[in-house]
């Protein structure tokens, strides 16, 4: 058994302890917004928030967090896809297949968080997730337009106060 | 939110079924049918039932009663805008409002019912929009003629004297006004058009089509709500996790199921066919660590003293071959090479790489004793339709596949349906249970259709004024056709592997001419499953022929456009687009100490593409690619935006393979298993890209695939300006550059 708090509700899960984080969000909490690509901490797709900063969660093994921990999907990044990443993200057409694309903005909103507005460079050593459309270029210019918008700082688990998941 | 999420998109799949039902009423009503704009006269119950889902004025265009206008699609959409590019084409001929434009997808089990009226569903070869543009937009047309002749018919006056844009209908004369909401019923009820009397709409005019729209299909890529195949969750839902034997051709042995008897949520193993073994649970990581857990033999068979040694020999074998699977020939370019004044002679290698979609292979399949239904991220869904049929031995009709939009296709989720064979084979043993089958990432990677492995020996001969008097190139690999499709091989002969190098124009025309020229292709294949792998073979043989005409080049002390020109006199529409290229791209024209430029053109699915490299390769070797301008024309540029993301895209795709790519072969099994051993090129090392459309009018040619061929050689040859050492092999991770 273990007590989760995802996108600030608490959940308790009947579950293995040694199952990764990203399946329990997947599978028994029954958020699929994160993404399975490698199960190895390559790929990124299973990005998500932990107290603020970005994991990937199929390397985490779920007895391993804390209940007091908080925890933030895809789906708790804002309300109404209102973030600065996912604004940002619809206005310059980032996503192809779209499916690495919630880590990618998870990546992204931490960044920003951590660093409102970053360099190239920052972006470079952040955004470390894979993207087999290739839609690079475009998230680079999308995270550059998404710290013009401000408001970057906001916490991802505020947001999740109006979330109703 | 997520359950109702999941239960609302469930129903959603549900409800093609319910308007499946209706359709087919609705054609068996209409007899026979016609090609297009395929006229549904519905009868009283399956109107009522479609009132809501608004009116079919023909198979490609439903109205709602507030004017959203549904467009039908039936090609996949896995990232590269098709479905937004296909509503544009149909969409301009409606003269709609776009902001009230949806679609819809549909499914092969309608489609067939329907007799094909939505054409060919395989979303393959860069054909989705080039090869279904001219019905799509018929379609748009028919339903606005309809829908005109509705009004005229209401108002009592001459069609003729009506104007409509935006989907409203205006008679200015009576001042009269309505829009396609309120005209759709009365509107189904006309007999359609003969499609052939339907002039379109010259893409001078065009104002919805040609136009750098948003994709319709972005909102829910943000927020986590799309549901892709991996997601789906049905009521009662099993998951599967598969092994298959690591040595290709090999067997299952044995395996011990009591090992993992009594694990939580356990229900089953199953063994799929000869050479897999699944293990079945309530959620798939119990499923995939049970798997884990449980021992297996295999019977790995003779294939596992393959290694890439042995395939390399192999290959290079065929150099020597007495004759060869197909050729293109003029002169006698072996003399023409033994007399020449000066000869150049290179082998270049590619290996086998993995198609590493983002989604991995995955199929939902539920098997009843008079049904089958599969859920799959399918580039083909008439073949996963297929393929549901023959595993599940139910017939066609009785067989029906929802279509979810890839995560990722590449050409692996189109013909080879095998993830379908699979999941509905584990399902017929949990008759009216839903399974779902997940690979791993392992398994898709080690269980693939490889793009094929090959090897090239090319030879030049040059005059003593540095003119090219003969070319010969010899291909020797391995064949997409006699792997997947041997029918298409006759007598021997194998084209397919040549793409690129066509004589005849339209498709794969290579761009040069010389007196005496041989180009052909050996064929050598080896026990590694192949497909086709985005580009296909353009991939290979751009790098052959590209790097190799800079080697030419370079012989005769000519520089790479220059000599390029010279073979170019009967291939205007190939040196326009290299010489728009090389244009924007600055060519000639100083750059930073420290950084060469290189260049490429291709033909491809009827594009012309041409890409120029900025390069930089450090004293310890590493390269950095900075800047890379490429162009193409396709013909018709339906969405500039979408046109310059597959672009942008296409450097990623095939950087990642010039940088990294490459499966290699150890004891008959693929040695990488992960994105830890099959590197993907991240963001830090994406070029600034810069995008050239041109179209000419007068062909359609495809954007999915194209420029992704012109990518690698450009980078090449502006390595080879670095060091002065031309690079023949791939990937660059194993060539010492410095």
């Amino acid at each position: 058994m273990a007590k989760l708090n995802i996108n600030g509700r608490v959940r308790v899960v009947q579950v293995e302890p040694d199952t990764p984080l990203l399946w329990v969000i997947r599978e028994h909490v029954g958020l699929t917004g994160t993404k399975y690509g490698c199960g190895i901490a390559q790929c990124g797709a299973c990005s998500v928030h932990i107290n603020g900063e970005v994991a990937r969660s199929c390397s985490i093994q779920v007895g391993d967090v804390k209940a007091r921990d908080k925890i933030v999907t895809i789906e708790g990044l804002s309300a109404t896809s209102s973030h600065p990443v996912q604004k940002a993200w619809a206005a310059i057409d980032v996503p192809q297949c779209g499916y690495c694309q919630s880590g990618q903005i998870m990546a992204a909103a931490a960044l920003l968080k951590k660093t409102p507005k970053p360099t190239d460079k920052d972006i470079d050593e952040a955004m470390t997730n894979i993207c087999r459309c290739g839609t690079y270029q475009r998230i680079r210019t999308a995270v550059h337009m998404a710290a013009g918008m401000g408001n970057v700082g906001k916490s991802a688990d505020h947001a999740t106060t109006k979330s109703k998941v | 939110m997520t359950k109702k999420n999941s239960s609302a998109k469930v129903s959603s799949l549900g409800a093609t079924e319910v308007s499946r039902r209706s359709f087919v009423v609705g054609s068996a009503a209409a007899g026979g049918g016609l090609a297009l704009g395929f006229h549904l006269p519905l009868g009283g119950s399956a109107q009522a039932q479609s009132a809501a889902a608004g009116v079919e004025v023909n198979a490609w265009v439903v109205i709602k009663p507030d004017d959203t206008c549904v467009i039908r699609i039936a090609r996949t959409e896995m990232g590269q805008g098709t479905r937004t590019g296909l509503a544009q084409l149909v969409a301009e001929e409606l003269q709609c409002d776009w902001k009230k434009v949806s679609t819809d997808s549909i499914t092969p089990g309608q489609n067939l019912a329907r007799k094909r009226v939505w054409g060919e569903m395989g979303t393959g070869g860069s054909r989705g929009i080039r090869t279904s543009q001219d019905y799509v937009r018929r379609g748009g047309a028919a339903a606005r003629m309809m829908l005109l002749q509705a009004a005229a018919d209401q108002w009592k006056v001459p069609v003729e004297e009506l104007t409509v844009a935006d989907g409203v209908i205006t008679h200015a004369a009576s001042k009269h006004s309505t829009s396609y909401g309120k005209v759709a019923a009365a509107a189904a009820k006309l007999t359609p058009p003969d499609p052939k009397s339907i002039k379109l709409r010259d893409p001078k005019d065009w104002n919805i089509a040609g136009k750098p729209m948003k994709r319709l299909d972005t909102a829910d890529k943000l927020n986590g709500s799309k549901i892709y195949a991996i997601d789906l969750k049905l009521p009662g839902m099993l998951c599967a996790a598969i092994k298959d034997c690591p040595v290709f051709g090999g067997k299952v042995k044995s395996y011990d199921e009591a090992k993992i008897a009594g694990r939580p949520g356990v229900r089953g193993v199953v063994r799929v066919k000869d050479s897999a073994v699944a293990v079945v649970a309530d959620t798939w990581w119990r499923a995939k660590s049970a798997l884990e857990a449980m021992p297996i033999e295999w019977d790995e068979g003779p294939n596992a003293i393959q290694s890439n040694t042995t395939i390399a020999e192999h290959l290079r074998d065929g150099f020597a071959a007495a004759a060869n699977n197909g050729s293109r020939a003029n002169g006698d370019a072996v003399k023409a090479i033994a007399e020449a004044a000066k000869k150049v002679e290179a082998v270049y290698t590619t290996p086998f790489l993995a198609h590493a979609t983002m989604e991995p292979m995955n199929c939902t399949a539920k098997i009843s004793a008079d049904r089958a239904e599969a859920w799959v991220p399918s580039q083909n869904a008439e073949a996963s339709l297929a393929a549901l049929s023959e595993a599940s031995g139910l017939p066609l009709a009785k067989c029906e596949v929802y279509r979810t939009d890839p995560g990722g296709g590449f050409g692996r989720r189109g013909g080879t349906q095998d993830y379908v064979h699979q999941a509905a084979a584990i399902a017929k043993n949990f008759p009216d249970v839903p399974v779902k089958l997940i690979w791993s990432r392992e398994e898709d990677m080690t269980h693939d259709f490889y793009r094929p492995i090959s090897q090239c020996e090319l030879s030049a001969g040059l005059d003593e004024s540095g003119n090219l008097v003969g070319l010969h190139a010899r291909i020797s690999g391995q064949s997409i056709n006699a792997f997947l499709n041997p029918a298409l091989i006759s007598g021997g002969t194998d084209m397919r592997q040549l793409q690129g190098y066509d004589v005849k124009p339209g498709e794969a025309q290579l761009g040069y001419g010389a007196p005496n020229m041989l180009i052909e292709y050996v064929m050598r294949n080896t026990h590694v499953p192949v497909g086709p792998w985005r580009g296909v073979n353009t991939n290979q043989n751009a790098v052959y022929m590209e790097c190799f005409m800079d080697e030419v080049a370079h012989a005769a002390g000519k520089d790479p456009v220059e000599f390029r020109h010279s073979l170019m006199g009967n291939y205007p529409g190939h040196r326009a687009c290299l010489d728009a290229v090389a244009e924007k791209a600055d060519w000639g024209k100083p750059l930073p100490a420290g950084v060469h430029r290189g260049i490429a053109q291709f033909h491809g699915y009827a594009t012309y593409s041409a890409a120029v490299a900025e390069v930089s390769v450090s004293d310890d070797g590493k390269v950095k690619v900075h800047r890379m301008v490429l162009g193409v024309n396709c013909g018709h540029a339906v969405n500039p935006d979408q046109i310059a993301a597959q672009i942008e895209g296409s450097v990623a795709f095939g950087l990642t393979a010039a940088l990294y790519g490459e499966m290699t072969v150890k004891n008959g099994r693929m040695a990488e298993t992960n994105f830890d051993t099959y590197h993907i090129m991240r963001l830090a090392e994406m070029p600034k890209v810069e995008t050239l459309i041109m179209q000419t009018h007068d062909f359609w040619g495809g954007i999915g695939e194209p420029t992704i061929c012109v990518v690698a050689p450009a980078v090449l040859n502006a390595i080879y300006a670095a060091t002065g050492k031309p690079v023949r092999s791939l990937p660059l991770k194993n060539v010492k550059l410095v």
